[in-house]
Formats: structure tokens, sequence, C-alpha cells
């Protein structure tokens, strides 16, 4: 009996789950298998159409027969580079019409007629003509032969389901792409950006922690950049970063900060002198990664404030009993409390700032320095238009990935335990 | 000991002041006044005489009298000695050395003497700037964008730092930039698109969801573990490594440009955390509830109906207006999915239209301001549910 609920209760499980899995499985697992097919291949983007005959129906009247009236059809490929086999072709007429002198390549029955016109070359053009005759002697509506569509029909290959590969794609990632400099500026967005943003995550939740006037108010505050949409922020601070008519340089101008504007985002590197050693910062990086901390601070400091509000009252209390000062608390209280939050942020938000696209792309699109390994898919998939280098530069990240998660279901795992 | 702390309190605190009073002069720059200096030599020494008098002064005096006569003493120097400036400005300067005045009332020599009280004035400060400069930081751009879509291209060219808006002339030259991208760029359009959009993906997810999470959280099957396992690693994969193969896949299919084709995807990356959320959820129902339904002979379908669905209200409502933000500020794949304007999105359209270098940028700031709004105020007016929602879509820390 038990058995046969049990049973029951798997089907049910079954049915349950299996349409959130058969469309997860199609829109997100499948895709990074077919990445791994596309990057062992040449593909550029005009190659993924697939080749199409086409025609387009021109009807004409000849002005000395009305009993008569032509047909012209301009039969072409659709594809600039692949051959399309076997093509048929099927029109209808309208009834008691009868074309003269037909093509060799065709056949009409009844009123339909039907053509092979056997193989087009990438690029084919033809204009294929017939002349219809009524054959009761009335005039020939050119509204009733225009309102029949022409079907056609072919065979071509696609090239994505060839199995000829290749390894140039990985060979020019890693050896011809400035593969090292792609990776480190990469790891230096995604550091900074990481560690920037739980440190200001921190100092956000410790000061909503204390207790003052708009506390509430200021929480919501403080997740404005997070719920915002990327697009309107990024422009925004576009405009506000612009040399020529930006606030922020108009301002620093104007209070004699600086004397010339600074290309925040425009500009790859900056000399400064600190303490008498002539340092190199790579700005428009930096920028960047200034708007990530801006931007994603709000989740470290939700999760680090979550915590701080589970830390029990009583231990602060007991501190201050045994005499301990805020930086003495805040060290030994506080400090241990999250340092497991702020463990296992820092490897989600290390995984998400490695995959960010949006934010460098609409800031800079990847221009002065700022090009990292999710940019670095896009420019050469869809700007260089070579899919396959682009899916090559995919797997490049997957893989680092999967080393990532690793690392961070091992943390999980080993908290788990701690429980 | 009690120099030192006495050192750190006025020096923190008439860096604070000082920080205060800089902000008030960007914003009054803003406003188009003429303000050339931040004066950090002169208002710092004049926090240090604020805060040393009020030590010495203690509670001799009423508080009241001291802030008042202390306040209108710095306007006084700062607006009539060193800048002439309106009205309102000293206004401003005013309250803000009231509220300085008031915030270091407590330090007394006898507070300053207690251990640890040179920490204690450190962290309030802190606290009190960190309020100040975070609330600041963050806001400015936003404010940026609403007042830059109110400004006229010329007047932005010309002098940059004035934000004021002219509410004295006609509505209708006041929000020109809004009419201009609802007429000539069919705005009204986009809005459109992006509703149907987002509130299709938050059906839909929801349609698909629920059952799943319940299968989750509730039922025995092979494959469970696995399955709630590869949920989490699904939600780290990023749209990045997915968006060729997609884009193939969809340009073969002819799924590119159409609304359905944004479902899909839309749909397909929310799942993960939608099922996260909700089992976790589901979890916390009692399982008596269910139990008795089954004695009641009720079906999976009746049991998630009548009891899972009018019982998980809140989570739900949460994971659903999750999603909407979602899906109504994604921008990856509109950007590779959509290149006809008939089919844009609100993102991609504000994208489209900064692509046009001529485009103006106060019909860019108008178009932000449309995409932002919305999100802002569900945000603020649901931000209960959103926050829990927040913290459970991640990995629980």
């Amino acid at each position: 009996m038990s058995n046969k609920l049990s049973k029951i209760e798997k089907r049910t499980a079954y049915i349950l789950t299996l349409p959130a899995v058969c469309l997860v499985f199609a829109i997100i697992l499948f895709p990074i298998f077919a990445n791994v097919w596309i990057s062992f291949k040449e593909v550029g983007l005009k190659d993924i159409r697939i080749p199409e005959p086409r025609a387009k129906k021109i009807v004409k009247s000849i002005s000395e027969e009305p009993v008569k009236i032509k047909i012209i059809y301009k039969l072409r490929n659709s594809s600039l580079i692949q051959e399309i086999r076997n093509i048929n072709f099927e029109d209808k007429f309208p009834k008691n019409t009868k074309p003269i002198d037909l093509d060799e390549r065709c056949i009409f029955k009844v009123n339909k007629i039907k053509c092979n016109f056997g193989n087009w070359q990438a690029k084919y053009r033809e204009n294929f003509e017939i002349i219809l005759k009524s054959t009761d002697g009335k005039k020939i509506e050119k509204k009733e032969v225009k309102s029949f569509k022409p079907k056609l029909r072919g065979k071509s290959d696609n090239i994505l389901l060839s199995t000829s590969f290749t390894l140039k794609n990985f060979k020019k990632v890693l050896f011809e792409n400035e593969f090292f400099d792609l990776l480190s500026t990469t790891f230096y967005y995604t550091f900074f950006g990481t560690v920037g943003s739980i440190i200001f995550g921190v100092l956000a939740a410790q000061m909503v922690n204390q207790k003052f006037f708009g506390r509430t108010f200021m929480r919501s505050i403080l997740l404005f950049p997070y719920v915002g949409p990327v697009v309107a922020l990024a422009y925004t601070w576009e405009l506000l970063l612009d040399p020529n008519s930006g606030t922020l340089n108009s301002l620093l101008i104007n209070f004699q900060i600086i004397e010339n504007p600074i290309n925040l985002l425009g500009q790859k590197y900056i000399a400064f002198n600190f303490f008498g050693f002539d340092l190199k910062l790579r700005l428009a990086l930096t920028t960047v990664i200034f708007f990530e901390i801006w931007r994603y601070f709000p989740l470290a400091f939700l999760f680090i404030l979550a915590r701080l509000q589970a830390v029990p009252k009583e231990l602060y209390e007991s501190a201050d009993v045994d005499g301990a000062g805020p930086i003495q608390k805040f060290t030994n209280i506080t400090l241990p409390q999250i340092t497991a939050v702020i463990s296992i942020l820092f490897m989600i938000r290390f995984i998400w700032n490695f995959n960010k696209f949006e934010d460098v792309f609409l800031l800079t699109g990847g221009a002065s320095g700022t090009r990292t390994l999710p940019i670095n898919v896009y420019q050469q998939g869809f700007a260089i238009s070579d899919i396959g280098m682009g899916s090559a530069v995919s797997i490049v990240i997957v893989i680092l990935l999967l080393i990532f998660m690793y690392f961070y279901f091992q943390l999980i795992g080993k908290k788990a335990n701690e429980n | 000991m009690k120099i030192k702390n006495i050192l750190i309190y006025s020096i923190v605190s008439s860096f604070f002041l000082f920080c205060l009073v800089s902000i008030w002069k960007i914003l009054a720059t803003l406003q188009g006044l003429d303000v050339k200096n931040f004066n950090f030599n002169l208002i710092f020494f004049f926090g240090l005489i604020i805060s040393l008098s009020y030590l010495i002064l203690g509670n001799k005096i009423n508080n009241r009298i001291k802030s008042i006569f202390f306040s209108l003493a710095f306007t006084f120097l700062d607006s009539y000695l060193i800048q002439s400036l309106p009205l309102w400005y000293s206004i401003g300067l005013f309250l803000i050395v009231y509220f300085f005045t008031s915030k270091i009332q407590k330090y007394s020599k006898e507070y300053l003497d207690q251990e640890y009280s040179s920490q204690i004035v450190l962290f309030d400060f802190l606290t009190l700037f960190g309020i100040v400069l975070f609330s600041f930081v963050i806001l400015f751009p936003f404010y940026m964008m609403l007042v830059t879509s109110f400004k006229t291209q010329i007047a932005l060219l010309v002098n940059p730092l004035d934000f004021s808006i002219n509410f004295k002339q006609d509505i209708k030259e006041l929000f020109k930039s809004y009419f201009v991208i609802f007429k000539t760029y069919k705005f009204g359009k986009f809005i459109l698109t992006s509703s149907i959009v987002s509130i299709g993906t938050v059906i839909i997810t929801l349609i698909f969801a629920i059952p799943a999470a319940y299968a989750v959280a509730r039922l025995n099957f092979f494959g469970k573990t696995f399955l709630s396992t590869s949920i989490l690693i699904i939600y780290m994969f990023p749209a990045i490594v997915l968006v060729i193969p997609l884009y193939t896949v969809f340009s073969q299919l002819g799924l590119r440009n159409s609304i359905e084709g944004l479902l899909i995807v839309y749909t397909a990356t929310t799942l993960p955390v939608a099922i996260y959320m909700l089992q976790g959820y589901f979890k916390s129902i009692p399982k008596e509830l269910e139990e008795a339904a089954i004695l009641d002979r009720q079906n999976w379908f009746g049991i998630i109906f009548k009891i899972i669905i009018p019982l998980s209200v809140p989570a739900i409502s949460s994971v659903a207006l999750y999603v909407f933000m979602i899906a109504w500020n994604e921008f990856l794949f509109s950007l590779m999915f959509l290149d006809n304007p008939n089919s844009f999105t609100l993102s991609r359209a504000i994208q489209y239209l900064s692509g046009d270098a001529e485009t103006p940028r106060q019909y860019l700031m108008a178009g932000s301001v449309i995409v932002t709004l919305p999100v802002l105020l569900i945000f603020v007016y649901f931000e209960k549910y959103l926050v829990s929602g927040l913290t459970a879509g991640s990995v629980k820390g």
C-alpha cells in the first residue's frame, strides 16, 4: 500500500517539476553544451541565417491583349555564401486561365503550376516569366492573379549541424588575443569590485544598525542603486562623468580642485605622484569599478544587516559590563558574527562580477582598458561577427566559473557541517 | 588621556561640520550660486571654536540660546564676510550649524573623561558622516537624472552646474522632453512592450515555479537533491555564456525580434530563483494541513490551489515583484534579440537612443526617468516583501 502511495508521489513530483525542468534545460543547459559545439567551428554571424529561396511576384497586364497577362517572378537565393538544392516551386492561377509557352522545368495541372528549378548557387538570381491566357475570352483580373502567393522549398546545409571541427578558435583566444591582458583586467575588475562592495556594505550595515531618525527611510534609499535599471543608471553616470559638460568635472573645476577636466571613462591610465613614487592607475577601469561598487554594495549591505540584526543583544550588554569599547566590540563581537556571511558574499559577488556584462558595456563599451572576458564574448561574436570565437571565449568563462563554483560549494558545505 | 579625547572630539566634529557645509555649498552651486571655495581652513577653525566653547561653557547657558548664537555667528561670518549670497543659502547654513550644535551638546567635559569616550565620539560622528555621505552619493545621480530631463539642450551645455528648474515656464515647455519622447520616439509603445514582457514573465514563471517548488519542498522522488542543487548552480550561470547559442537558435527559429522569444528566455532565467525562494517558504507551511487535505481525497492540484497558494500569498507576491523587476530591468537579452524598433523594450529603446550621438541628453534622461520610476515606486511601496525576497533570493547566509 505504502509502496503504491510512494509511486503516486513520485509520479506527481515528476509531473509537477517536468515543465520547469524542461524549460530550464532548453534555455540554460542546452546553450552551455551548444557553446562547446559552436566553439569548435568556424562560424560567422552571416552563416547562421538559413539560406532561403525567395520569389517576388510582379503582375503586368499587356495593353493590346486584355485576355493575356504577364507574370514575372524575381527569383533569388537569400544567402550570399551557400547553395540551395532541389528547389520546388508552386503557384496557383485563377480558373479559366492557361499559361502559354511554359518553361520546360514546369508542369501545369488544372490551375496549379509546379516547377523544379534544380540547384541555385549562392547569390543566384533569375527573372522567371509566365504569360497567362484566358481560356474563355474574358479579361484576367490582375488582383486575382496577385492574390496567390508562390511557395518555394529547397534543401541547404546548416553549417551548425555539419561535423567539421577546428581548434582554430581556441588557439586564437589563448595565444593571439592578448588573453592574459584580458584575464588580468577581468580579475582586477572582479576582485576590487567585490572587495569594495563588501567594505561599503559593512560600513552601511553598521551605520543602519544604529538607531537614528529616518532609519527605515535610509535603508530603502541605500537599495536604490541595486533595484534601478542598469541602462538608466549607467547613462546617468556617463553624463555625470562627461569630460566636456559633465557635472562632476565642472564641480571640481569650480572649486579649484583640478584645472583641466579628466576623462574618467575614456582615459586608460592616469599618472600621479604618491609620496615621491610615480604611479600609473588604470583610470577608466577604476571608474567602472566604482560604478560597480556603487551599484552592488546594497546587496552586501542587506545581507550583513540581516545578520547584524540577528546578533543577540546580550552579547553587547555583557561586553558593556566587561568594559569593552566600541572598537573592541566591533572586532570581537560584530566581525566574528559576520565573517561567515562575508565569505559567502565574497564568493557570490565574485562569481557575478566575473560575469558582469551590462555595466561595463554601457559605460565604456570595453574601450580604454576595460575589456573584460564577457565584453570580449560580445565583441568577438557580434562586433567582429565571429560566432565561433565568441563561443570559445564563453567556454573559457564557463571553465573558470566551474572552478569558482567548486570552491563556493565547498564553502557552503563546510558551513552546513558546522551548523 | 583627557587631552587626547578632547583633541579627537574637536577635530572629528569640526571635520564633520566642514563636510556638511561643503555638501551644502555643492548643492547651492548647483542652484546657480557662485561659490568658488570650500574655505577648509576657516570652517575647520570655526568648527574647532564651536566645539571647544561648548566644552568650556558646559551647561552654564541654556542650550538653545547657545545654539542660536553660534549658528548666527557662523552664518554671518560665512555669508557676509566671505561671500555675499542670497538669504535662502544663509538660512540653510544656519540650520546646518544648528543641527551640528544640537549633535555636540551631549559631549560635556565629564562625558569625555570616560573610558573609550574618544572611540564613542569617533563612532558617533562616523555614523552621522556616513548617513550624510551615503545619501548624497546615492541620491545625487537620481537627482541629476530627474533635473536633466527638465532642462533644455542649450542650458545644459552653457552651464552644466545649473540644476535649477524654472517652474514658472509653461507646463508644455517644462515637460517638453517627455512630450517629445512619447511623440517622436514612440515611448508609449516601448512601455507597453516592457509591461507585457514583464507581467507575462511573472505569470508564466509562477505557473511553472509553484508546482515545481511544491514538489521540491514536499514530495520524495529520485533526483530531488540533484534538482535542488542544480537549481543553485544554474542560478549562478550568467546570461553572457548563453547568449551566442540562444542567438543562433533563435535566429534560425525566427524567434528574434519577438515578444515570445523574450518571454521564453526571461522565464527560464528567473525560474531557478523563483523555485528556490518558493520552496523555502513552502517548507515552513505545517504539513498537517496537507495531510488533512489528503484524507479529504484532494489531489495535488487541489492541495496546491486550496492550501498552498492561499497560505503563501506574501511569498508569492514577493517572488512576483522580484521577477517583475528582473524582467523590467533586463538588458542583455533585449540587446541581443531585438533589433527592430517595433519590438523594443524600454531598456533597449534607451540604449538605441543613446547610440545616436545627436540625441539630446535631456531626452535620454527623460527616458531613464520613465524606466526607473516604476521600479523605484514598486520598491518603495512593497519594500517589506522585496527585502525579504532579495535576501532569500540569494543563498542564505
